[in-house]
């Protein structure tokens, strides 16, 4: 092309900048050359600070959950560097936490957006590793998300933990060693949801379920059905919809000819509101179906998702990893200080993701070492009480929590905006508690990056 | 030189000296210092320069020399990722075969919509093959859930059987190698208080793109480019010359379809995962921009316009308002709110909005491009001097 010609006519000058290029490069041939394996482990902090990396969705279908995350991430940072009150570090069981950073070294942190998508995900995780020298990795509302990430988090030597991810999946089929999850899973609701559906409900039900179309769906859609057709309970059809779908009246309309009288929505945050909120527009709920009521499940509850859905939750049943209005000293202590920085109370993620950051910055300590091998032996198996979900238990066999479930349900008269659920059941950890290998997949061993 | 005008073999040693040079180029704030935040010298982003370099380049051989506008090349770039992690997963871990089975894919794949779709042009054109792309992303994320992973993504595992590698004891999942030096390696030289980082992968990156851009030289510069332009400049007069341009315009397809397909190998060679919405048409549309910035037509431009739409992307969207409050920390109080809240809708989650800014300037100010602008800047000096 003539641009090309004109623009490179010059060749005295351009010989000149590469001699000149050459030359430097000589020169710079001097120093002494660091090759990555040369670090104990991967992104080692040599300074005064450590970086933690918070990768959270802020566009897409999840972005309201993100933006809550994110609030929780900078609370728990503030107070692992010793500003506000502290938070749930007064109530933790563990009392390595001084408020002075991470093992003597200041808490910093660089921030991400997921878009929801494991790609973009991915992208932003690594150049927080790359670039930013992120020594953990956390965050993320969903499970696509979250098994991408621990994937490359395991691969590139760092620890994942995991935020919002609901998956079996996650610590199930794609465990990994360097993953670690707080939140709860599938099979947890389905087993604490499966008998409060079957009191008030009854045990003879044909149930239709609208499931969102990645791993996280199709665990809870699997987990529900296992529980609830185990007491009787009959799967008429289960249709998958696509994440990005934002208009559910095409997948809601042959609901009520299909001859179910229970609809189980399989969705969450706005993929949830807008369904939830087709579902009740076209006059399913209560509508009589077999000579019963149709009523309609949302496995996966969150404030958050109850407030953007409104009048229309009210009644509805699901289960949720906490709530604010739990009245243990933790949970107090953080709608506490969460209140006081933000003023309004957290929800689930919020409180999943502040979690998980005082869980990792205490194995630090515990370990004395950022060494992602020592952190996840500090945290494997590790026994917990005071972060708002009573006794806790770290399992060693695939890196995932157990602790009592919530069962709650859309609050008939709520007394506030962020009173919208009420909690119906508190389901036993030992209930919900099931065997490692069920899910298959395979921890692998422990990468530090070295 | 290598069949080149000395220009043209200029252009290369030029490209060749950008690409080697890139991990010191990209880093010019030291490290610790407020402006490091823009430095661009990283592994991953380096890699994605050339990636979607390439990209852009083989975009570019059907765009800017036929005028056939694809709107459907992420799913050539899909389908490419996915072969490609597919062979990671069965073949082994050596990233060749991935590579060449990505181009191969991607070729056979783009002669299937392309066949369909040139017997159409102009706006028909890119619609059929908008079409053909995102009804790609609904199967792979929806019916062909079991091969391509749907919205999880498919990714490497423990278990897979990489039959050429034997059994893998490590416990871990093998990271994507050539012949023994894995694609995450890096070998960090610190220079000062500057940090230089130099990547294996990158470096096969920069291999590849050196190959495909000497390629695509060499096609803008042959007797069949030549043909291509002659399509572009007006398609009925060649029909009647007695030429049947369908040949060459389906030629033209498949290699730009090749060019994309082998972009999505590297990209799973670096990082052994592919997303459905890597097919979706917001990809096809941004490899559009990246073309057009840089400049429909010319060899170097869609390289540059790459470059410039990943910064953005990479480095705009992860500036938050904390370092938006550090960097105006100098001002009173109420300036220094009033700055981050007038900054703030331009970086962060609203990088589009400074790319859409910068697009809409490069369109009305430069029509040729950014090269295009450098050219008759070039060009208006240069006459001054010959006055």
């Amino acid at each position: 092309m003539s641009s090309k010609n004109n623009l490179l006519n010059k060749p005295v000058t351009r010989r000149s900048v590469l001699k000149a290029s050459a030359a430097t490069a000589t020169v710079m041939a001097a120093p002494m050359i660091i090759p990555s394996t040369a670090y104990g482990y991967a992104n080692e902090p040599k300074g005064a600070a450590v970086t933690l990396g918070f990768n959270v969705p802020q566009s897409g279908a999840y972005a309201d959950e993100g933006a809550d995350e994110l609030r929780a991430y900078e609370l728990a940072v503030e107070h692992l560097n010793g500003g506000g009150d502290g938070g749930m570090m007064g109530t933790f069981s563990s009392k390595v936490l001084k408020g002075n950073g991470i093992l003597g070294r200041k808490v910093e942190y660089v921030t991400g957006d997921t878009q929801t998508k494991p790609d973009a995900a991915r992208a932003s995780a690594r150049s927080m590793i790359e670039k930013d020298g992120a020594i953990m990795i956390t965050g993320g509302s969903s499970s696509g998300v979250a098994v991408a990430v621990q994937g490359l988090c395991q691969e590139a030597g760092v620890i994942f933990m995991a935020g919002l991810t609901h998956s079996n999946d996650t610590t199930g089929k794609d465990k990994k060693a360097n993953g670690f999850r707080h939140f709860f899973n599938s099979y947890m609701s389905g087993a604490a949801l499966a008998p409060i559906l079957g009191d008030n409900y009854g045990k003879d039900r044909k149930a239709y379920h609208l499931t969102a179309d990645y791993n996280w769906g199709y665990t809870t859609e699997e987990a529900v059905r296992t529980s609830t057709e185990a007491m009787g309970w009959e799967t008429v059809a289960a249709v998958k919809t696509p994440l990005s779908q934002t208009d559910f009246s095409s997948y809601v309309a042959p609901v009520q000819a299909s001859g179910a009288d229970v609809l189980v929505l399989n969705h969450y945050g706005a993929n949830m509101v807008n369904s939830l909120t087709s579902a009740v527009q076209f006059g399913l709920r209560g509508a009589q179906v077999n000579g019963k009521s149709l009523e309609i499940v949302v496995p996966l509850y969150s404030r958050l998702m109850a407030k953007g859905a409104g009048e229309n939750v009210k009644g509805i049943f699901g289960s949720t990893n906490w709530h604010w209005s739990l009245t243990d000293e933790g949970s107090k202590a953080f709608v506490r200080s969460f209140g006081e920085k933000y003023g309004f109370p957290p929800s689930q993620a919020a409180h999943t993701c502040y979690v998980q950051t005082l869980l990792y910055a205490d194995a630090c300590e515990r370990a004395g070492s950022h060494d992602p091998c020592a952190v996840a032996e500090a945290l494997e198996g590790f026994e917990f009480d005071g972060l708002g979900n009573g006794p806790t238990l770290y399992r060693a066999e695939d890196h995932q929590c157990f602790k009592d479930v919530l069962v709650v349900k859309g609050k008939e008269n709520p007394s506030s905006e962020f009173d919208l659920l009420e909690i119906v059941e508190v389901t036993p950890a030992a209930q919900v508690t099931y065997d490692a290998s069920i899910f298959g997949g395979e921890l692998g061993s422990c990468n530090s990056g070295a | 030189m290598l069949g080149l005008s000395r220009n043209d073999f200029l252009m290369l040693l030029l490209v060749l000296f950008l690409v080697a040079a890139a991990p010191i180029l990209l880093n010019p704030f030291p490290e610790g210092s407020s402006l490091a935040q823009f430095n661009a010298g990283y592994p991953d982003l380096m890699q994605r320069f050339l990636i979607f370099g390439i990209f852009a380049v083989g975009f570019n051989i059907l765009f800017g020399l036929t005028g056939y506008l694809s709107f459907g090349h992420a799913a050539f770039l899909g389908a490419g990722s996915y072969a490609g992690v597919w062979m990671l997963k069965l073949l082994t871990i050596n990233v060749i075969p991935a590579i060449l089975m990505s181009t191969i894919v991607a070729g056979v794949f783009s002669l299937l919509i392309g066949y369909i779709s040139l017997r159409r042009s102009g706006i028909y054109f890119s619609i059929l093959t908008l079409a053909f792309a995102q009804m790609s992303f609904a199967l792979a994320s929806s019916v062909l859930q079991p091969i391509t992973g749907g919205e999880t993504g498919l990714q490497t595992n423990l278990n897979d059987p990489r039959i050429l590698d034997g059994a893998n004891t490590s416990g871990n999942i093998p990271a994507p190698s050539l012949f023994g030096f894995e694609m995450r390696e890096s070998i960090q030289v610190p220079m000062g208080d500057w940090l230089w980082t130099f990547n294996v992968g990158y470096y096969v990156c920069a291999f590849v793109l050196l190959i495909a851009f000497y390629i695509a030289i060499r096609i803008f510069r042959s007797p069949f480019g030549m043909m291509l332009k002659a399509v572009k400049s007006n398609n009925e007069r060649l029909s009647y010359t007695g030429i049947n341009p369908r040949p060459y315009t389906l030629a033209a397809f498949v290699i730009s379809g090749m060019y994309a397909g082998l972009a999505g190998g590297l990209m799973v060679a670096m990082d052994p995962l592919a997303g459905s919405e890597r097919m979706q048409w917001t990809a096809s549309g941004e490899v559009v921009l990246m073309t057009i910035l840089g400049g429909v037509g010319t060899v170097l431009g869609p390289v540059i316009g790459a470059g410039i739409i990943k910064y953005f992307e990479n480095i705009f969207s992860k500036i938050n308002d904390n370092m938006l409050q550090s960097w105006f920390a100098f001002m009173p109080d109420g300036l220094e709110s009033f700055m981050v809240a007038v900054v703030h809708p331009f970086v962060g989650k609203g990088w589009h909005l400074s790319l859409g800014l910068m697009f809409m300037l490069a369109i009305i100010f430069l029509p040729g491009g950014l090269i295009g602008g450098i050219d008759s800047v070039y060009r208006r000096i240069f006459k001054k001097r010959a006055q």
